[in-house]
């Protein structure tokens, strides 16, 4: 007689059964987890969500006054702090969820520890919830840009209906690279060391604080062949109407997007499994 | 039918310090692999003894277990520290993977390895509720449901909405346990949660796996050091020995395997001439612990009689010969003594004798006791030898409503527990 098995557990499985269908069993599981890393972030301070703004307004200043002021760098005819906003938004995302889920394995271990769920609802969760930050921020950047856009400064175009896939990429992007680091820090813990300076040095590789025109020509392939540049500069040029614009690096972006979730899913999911005896 | 089935299981583990050296051990891993050789640092693990000094740098934490699990049982789980429990709950419930053999189950399965995992201590009582209860694998609407019974479980009421940081650590126990009582699995699997808490939460505790194997029909894996509540609970037993699975049977059986094996107690005890305690007149030949058909075993059940016989070979012929008997419990109180009054004054010509005494069934209580066996003479008074903490057994209760316990799953205190008279209201 041919028993029937709910489950089968087996010391490896194949490269490729990845089981996406528990993830969505698990829904429950990631609302929740959302809901406490929001939650949790304000109880018992005053200001509340409220210093979801304050960083970034600070460090926009920071910026406006270093690096357009003292530092005179171009930033292509748009008002300086608008261009920082534009640039800061979807990269303290893109920033918040990789060092979020980079340490997906080493600051669950304790919970991985004791009680089995699908892994990836931890660092899935993690870049659902940092959505409301960059909500707030978006918010923000808003005000401003309606500002200058009363004033005949701007001039938007219909570039801006792309924003969605620009969140949707900058996310998919940052859980792809996250978990891939946070697969290999398991193992090699001197990643987690060069993710700290990393994620810095991939800001100043990517026009965040300065325009693409502003690039001299040598080392222009240097930003052009970043992944991150053609979303950054996306957003910019359909809010503000200067800046770079070419769908070939869209794709290009959103290629590498599906490449790296595939190898991060298919690199967590082995590690998941015996992660426990390594971290 | 079987519900859970095992199959040729492996754990290994590195040894010291995880980190150095994988890059190397990772290549000649990845290497043979391409060759299509079989991973050369596979199985080369020595057996697990955290005794003795480690020859290979892998241990194999699980060495081929085999088993099955049949719906309803509820399976216990001993050994000794290190002896591989822990690690077999983890690859039960998949928090860790087998490093070779395989495990069916049939079911949605739960395992608490630890009450209260995940809880965040900023979160008020009640979602921590909704939290830990997702993270053991309930859905929203589920929780939603049973709120009101994990609360009263719990006892919280009052403190429904407070952050679980400003819960005293038993409420907390008690908050996380009620989650995890009303998850509804059809496997469940438990590491030594019941060690926490007060008298009154562990009865509870207990209580409910109790009403969970029984009259839902669940199936129970249970790891305990608590030989009596494993005893009490578990309808069959697993013995791990450093790794490999040593018995698996029934509940007595196994934990009198596992007594006699893990602790320098023994029920039966043999000399010879060089090395017998005694004087010239008399002399120790053997010891032992023994039911009333005369078989000599470590694990009795509350309501069996305990005998113990010493055989003794008198040299000279005397008529001033009391044999002596002292017990003492596992805290090693000294629970009794006495005196074989009966024989005093018998004339022992030179030869061998048998004295033996017997314990009434219902008197003691559970857990292991030692013996003192001893041969005295009055006139004047001499102890010719006094055998300690060689021979002894273990008392283990029943819950079938009969004995002293009654219907009571819980902690039962006193040192001894004899059946005694209450007046009919």
């Amino acid at each position: 007689m041919k028993e029937t098995w709910t489950e089968v557990i087996q010391p490896k499985k194949s490269v490729f059964q990845l089981n996406l269908s528990e993830i969505w069993n698990y829904r429950d599981l990631i609302w929740i987890f959302v809901r406490r890393d929001i939650v949790s972030v304000y109880k018992q301070t005053v200001l509340g969500p409220l210093w979801f703004f304050l960083g970034p307004i600070f460090t926009v200043f920071t910026f406006v006054f270093v690096f357009n002021q003292i530092a005179n760098i171009s930033t292509d005819n748009i008002p300086a702090p608008l261009f920082y906003l534009a640039g800061t938004t979807l990269w303290n995302y893109f920033q918040a969820c990789i060092t979020g889920t980079s340490s997906t394995f080493i600051s669950n271990a304790n919970i991985f520890g004791k009680v089995y769920f699908p892994r990836l609802v931890s660092p899935i969760s993690m870049v659902i919830s940092n959505l409301l930050k960059f909500g707030i921020q978006l918010l923000m950047f808003l005000c401003f840009w309606f500002y200058y856009l009363a004033q005949g400064t701007i001039h938007p175009n219909a570039y801006i209906a792309l924003l969605p896939l620009l969140v949707l990429l900058m996310g998919g992007m940052a859980l792809g690279v996250g978990i891939i680091i946070s697969s290999l820090t398991t193992k090699y813990r001197d990643l987690s060391y060069f993710i700290g300076f990393g994620i810095t040095l991939i800001m100043y590789a990517t026009p965040v604080i300065y325009p693409v025109s502003a690039i001299p020509e040598m080392y222009k392939p240097f930003v052009i062949y970043n992944p991150i540049a053609p979303i950054i500069e996306t957003f910019r040029y359909g809010f503000t109407g200067s800046g770079y614009f070419s769908w070939n690096g869209l794709i290009y972006s959103s290629v590498f997007t599906v490449v790296v979730l595939l190898i991060g899913t298919v690199l967590f999911n082995k590690i998941e499994r015996t992660f426990m005896d390594t971290v | 039918m079987t519900v859970i089935q095992v199959e040729n299981l492996y754990k290994q583990y590195r040894l010291g310090q995880v980190g150095s050296g994988t890059l190397r051990d990772d290549f000649s891993r990845w290497w043979n692999g391409i060759l299509g050789k079989e991973d050369p640092l596979q199985k080369i693990g020595e057996i697990n003894d955290r005794t003795s000094v480690a020859t290979s740098d892998y241990v194999l934490s699980l060495r081929d277990i085999n088993f099955n699990v049949q719906e309803g049982e509820v399976l216990g789980i001993i050994g000794k520290n290190g002896a591989g429990k822990s690690t077999l709950l983890k690859v039960l419930s998949k928090v860790t993977a087998p490093s070779s053999g395989e495990i069916k189950i049939k079911g949605r399965v739960a395992s608490l390895l630890e009450v209260g995992t995940g809880f965040h201590p900023e979160l008020t009582g009640r979602e921590n509720i909704y939290l830990n209860g997702a993270i053991l694998g309930m859905k929203r609407h589920e929780i939603t449901l049973k709120l009101d019974e994990i609360i009263d479980f719990a006892g919280i009421q009052r403190y429904v909405d407070t952050p679980v940081k400003r819960y005293s650590s038993g409420m907390y126990v008690r908050l996380a346990f009620a989650v995890a009582a009303h998850l509804e699995p059809e496997i469940l699997i438990i590491d030594e949660v019941l060690a926490v808490g007060d008298a009154e939460f562990q009865q509870k505790a207990i209580g409910k796996m109790q009403d969970v194997s029984k009259q839902q029909g669940r199936t129970v894996l249970f790891v305990s050091h608590n030989m009596d509540a494993i005893s009490r609970l578990c309808t069959s037993c697993l013995y791990l020995k450093n790794g490999g699975l040593e018995l698996k049977g029934r509940t007595d059986e196994v934990i009198q395997k596992y007594l006699s094996a893990e602790t320098s107690i023994v029920s039966k005890i043999n000399y010879d001439e060089s090395n017998a305690p005694g004087s010239q007149i008399v002399r120790l030949l053997e010891a032992k612990v023994l039911n009333n058909h005369q078989e000599s075993k470590l694990n009795y059940t509350i309501d069996e009689k305990v005998g113990v016989k010493l055989t003794f070979e008198v040299l000279q012929e005397t008529n001033d010969l009391i044999a002596g008997f002292n017990l003492y419990n596992q805290m090693d109180v000294h629970i009794l003594s006495s005196h074989d009054t009966i024989n005093q004054g018998k004339t022992f010509s030179p030869g061998i004798y048998d004295a033996t005494v017997w314990l009434p069934e219902n008197f003691l209580t559970e857990g292991m006791h030692y013996c003192g066996v001893a041969v005295m003479s009055y006139k004047p008074f001499f102890v010719h030898f006094h055998d300690v903490a060689k021979i002894g057994f273990n008392i283990s209760d029943r819950q079938n409503g009969e004995t002293v316990r009654g219907n009571y799953t819980g902690v039962f205190p006193g040192v001894i527990r004899p059946k005694l008279i209450w007046d009919k209201m």
